[in-house]
C-alpha cells in the first residue's frame, strides 16, 4: 500500500467513525425504537383480531414489504413535497426506516405472540387477570424472548440500511465516505474502510445478541 | 347447594360434545368426573369457568344465576372470583418465578398489596410443599412440582371450588403421588373440588361423589362407594372393569 493511501485512510478513519457515532448510531437507534413501537402495536392488533384495524395492519405490511426501501425514501423525500408534505431529510430517514423495518418486525412479533401457548392466557383469566394485564405481564414478555433473535436481525439489517439515507442528503457515515472520496479519489480504499466500520458495528451487535440470548435463557429458559 | 349446572349444551363445528348436562355440587363435595376420553369432561369444566362458551345452559352458584351462553364479562369475572382452575399441563406462567406465579393474579387482578399477596402466596406454597422453591422458574421444576405450584396459585385466591382437569395425566408415574396427596389433603380440609380424573383410587376413596360421562351425556352419578360397588348402568360397569383391569 502506498504512503498517500495509507495517510488518507488514517486521516479519514476518525472522521468516518465520528459520523458513525454522531449520525449512523442515533439514526439507527431512533428508527429501531420507532419500528419496535409500530411492530408491537401492529402485532397486538392482529393477535387480538381487532376488526378493521386488523385489515389496516395487513395493508400496511403488504405495501411496505412489497416495495423497495430506496423507492420509499425517494417517494417521501422527493415525492411528497409535490403535494405540500415537506419533511427534513433526517426525520424522513427515521420515519421511513422505522415504518419499513416495523413491518418486518411486526411479522416477527405476531409469530412470537402466536407461539406463546394459549394456556398462558387461559391461566391468566382463571386468576382474574384481564386481557391487557395478561398481555403486559405474561404474553408480551414471552413473545419478546421468542422474537429476540429475529428482532436482533432486524436491528443489524437496519444499521447497514441507514447508509441509504445518503441518497436523500443525510450526511451519515457512508455519505461522509463519499464526500472524502470526492476529494481524494480512493474508492477502493475508502469504501473498504467504511465497510469495515459497518462490520465492526454489526459484530458488536452480534455479540450483544449472543449475550442477550444467554441472559434470557439463564432465567426461565423458555423454549420457543 | 353450592353449584348447580342445568342443561349444558356445547358443540364444536356443529358436532355435539355436551348434550344436556345437569350437575349438582354441595359445599365440601369432592366430585370425580369419570369417562372415556372424548366424552366431554374437559369441555364441561371449561364451560363452567367460561373458558369455553356453552351453546346453552345455566349455572347457579351460591343462589346466583348465570347464563352459560350469554353471561356478561362482568358476570364471568364474578364467577372467577369464586373458582380456581388446575390444568392438565399446569400452565404456569413461564416467565415468572414460583412466587410470582402465585402472587401475579392477586396483585394485578385482585389489586392486592404486594406484601399481603406474598404472605398469602407463601402460605399457599407451604400447603403444597413448595415453599422452598419460590425463586425457581417453572421449567426448572418437575411436572409434579409444577402442578403443586399451580394448585397453590389456585388456592391463593381462596376459591369456593377448584376445578381440576386431569391434574395427574401429564405426569410421570412416580410424580403422581405427590400431587394426589396434596389433593387428598385439600379434600380432608373440606375444599369443594370438581375433579376430572382417571385415578380410580382417588375417585373411589377420596371423592364422595362420582359423575360418569360418555358421549356428551352423564350416564350415571351418585355416591362413589355405590358407583364402584353397585353401578346401575351397564356402561358404568364396563368402564370400571376396563379401567381396573388396566391397573
Ligand atoms: N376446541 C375444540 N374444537 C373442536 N373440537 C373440540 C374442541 N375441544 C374439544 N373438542 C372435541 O370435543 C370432544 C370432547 O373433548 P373433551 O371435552 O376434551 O373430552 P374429554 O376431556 O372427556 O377427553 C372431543 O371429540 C374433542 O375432539
Ligand atoms: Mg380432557
Amino acid at each position: 500500500m502506498n504512503e498517500r493511501l495509507w495517510e488518507i485512510l488514517v486521516d479519514s478513519f476518525p472522521k468516518l467513525l465520528l459520523y458513525g457515532a454522531k449520525v449512523t448510531i442515533p439514526l439507527t437507534a431512533m428508527s429501531f425504537a420507532l419500528a419496535l413501537v409500530i411492530a408491537v402495536i401492529v402485532a397486538m392488533i392482529q393477535y387480538a383480531d381487532v376488526k378493521v384495524l386488523r385489515q389496516l395492519c395487513r395493508f400496511y405490511i403488504w405495501i411496505v414489504r412489497g416495495t423497495p426501501l430506496l423507492v420509499q425514501l425517494y417517494l417521501v423525500f422527493y415525492g411528497l413535497p409535490q403535494i405540500g408534505i415537506k419533511l427534513n431529510a433526517y426525520p424522513t430517514a427515521v420515519l421511513v426506516f422505522g415504518l419499513n423495518e416495523g413491518a418486518y418486525m411486526a411479522e416477527s412479533m405476531r409469530g412470537a405472540l402466536e407461539a406463546v401457548p394459549k394456556g398462558q392466557l387461559e391461566a391468566g383469566y382463571c386468576v382474574r387477570m384481564n386481557y391487557l394485564q395478561i398481555m403486559q405481564h405474561i404474553v408480551l414478555p414471552q413473545a419478546f424472548r421468542i422474537a429476540f433473535p429475529a428482532l436482533s436481525n432486524s436491528l443489524i439489517s437496519m444499521t447497514k440500511g441507514t447508509s441509504l439515507a445518503a441518497t436523500i442528503t443525510v450526511t451519515e457515515m457512508f455519505r461522509e465516505a463519499q464526500v472524502i472520496n470526492g476529494r481524494v479519489y480512493e474508492s477502493l480504499g475508502l469504501y473498504t474502510e467504511v465497510a469495515l466500520i459497518y462490520l465492526l458495528f454489526c459484530t458488536f451487535l452480534t455479540f450483544l445478541q449472543r449475550w442477550g440470548e444467554k441472559k434470557l435463557n439463564s432465567y426461565g429458559g423458555i423454549k420457543a | 347447594m353450592m353449584l348447580e349446572a342445568k342443561n349444558v349444551h356445547k358443540g364444536f363445528d356443529g358436532i355435539g360434545v355436551l348434550k344436556g348436562i345437569d350437575l349438582q355440587v354441595n359445599k365440601g363435595d369432592v366430585v370425580a368426573i369419570l369417562g372415556p376420553s372424548g366424552s366431554g369432561k374437559t369441555t364441561l369444566l371449561r364451560c363452567l369457568n367460561f373458558l369455553e362458551r356453552a351453546d346453552q345452559g345455566e349455572l347457579i352458584f351460591d343462589g346466583e344465576h348465570f347464563d352459560l351462553h350469554s353471561a356478561t364479562n362482568r358476570e364471568i369475572a364474578r364467577i372467577r372470583t369464586k373458582t380456581a382452575f388446575v390444568f392438565q399441563n399446569y400452565n404456569l406462567f413461564l416467565n415468572q418465578t414460583v412466587l410470582q406465579n402465585v402472587t401475579l393474579g392477586l396483585v394485578t387482578g385482585g389489586h392486592m398489596h404486594r406484601s399481603e399477596a406474598n404472605d398469602i402466596a407463601m402460605a399457599a406454597l407451604e400447603r403444597v410443599g413448595m415453599a422452598d422453591k419460590i425463586h425457581s422458574y417453572p421449567n426448572m421444576l418437575s411436572g409434579g412440582q409444577q402442578q403443586r405450584v399451580a394448585i397453590a396459585r389456585g388456592l391463593a385466591s381462596s376459591p369456593e371450588i377448584i376445578y381440576f382437569d386431569e391434574p395427574t395425566s401429564a405426569l410421570d408415574p412416580e410424580l403422581i403421588g405427590e400431587v394426589l396427596s396434596v389433593m387428598r389433603q385439600l379434600a380432608e380440609e373440606g375444599m369443594t373440588m370438581l375433579v376430572v380424573t382417571h385415578e380410580m383410587e382417588f375417585a373411589r376413596n377420596v371423592s364422595n361423589k362420582v359423575v360418569f360421562m360418555e358421549g356428551g351425556y352423564i350416564i350415571e352419578s351418585g355416591p362413589s362407594k355405590e358407583f364402584f360397588e353397585h353401578p346401575k348402568e351397564e356402561r358404568s360397569a364396563q368402564f370400571i372393569n376396563t379401567i381396573l383391569n388396566k391397573e
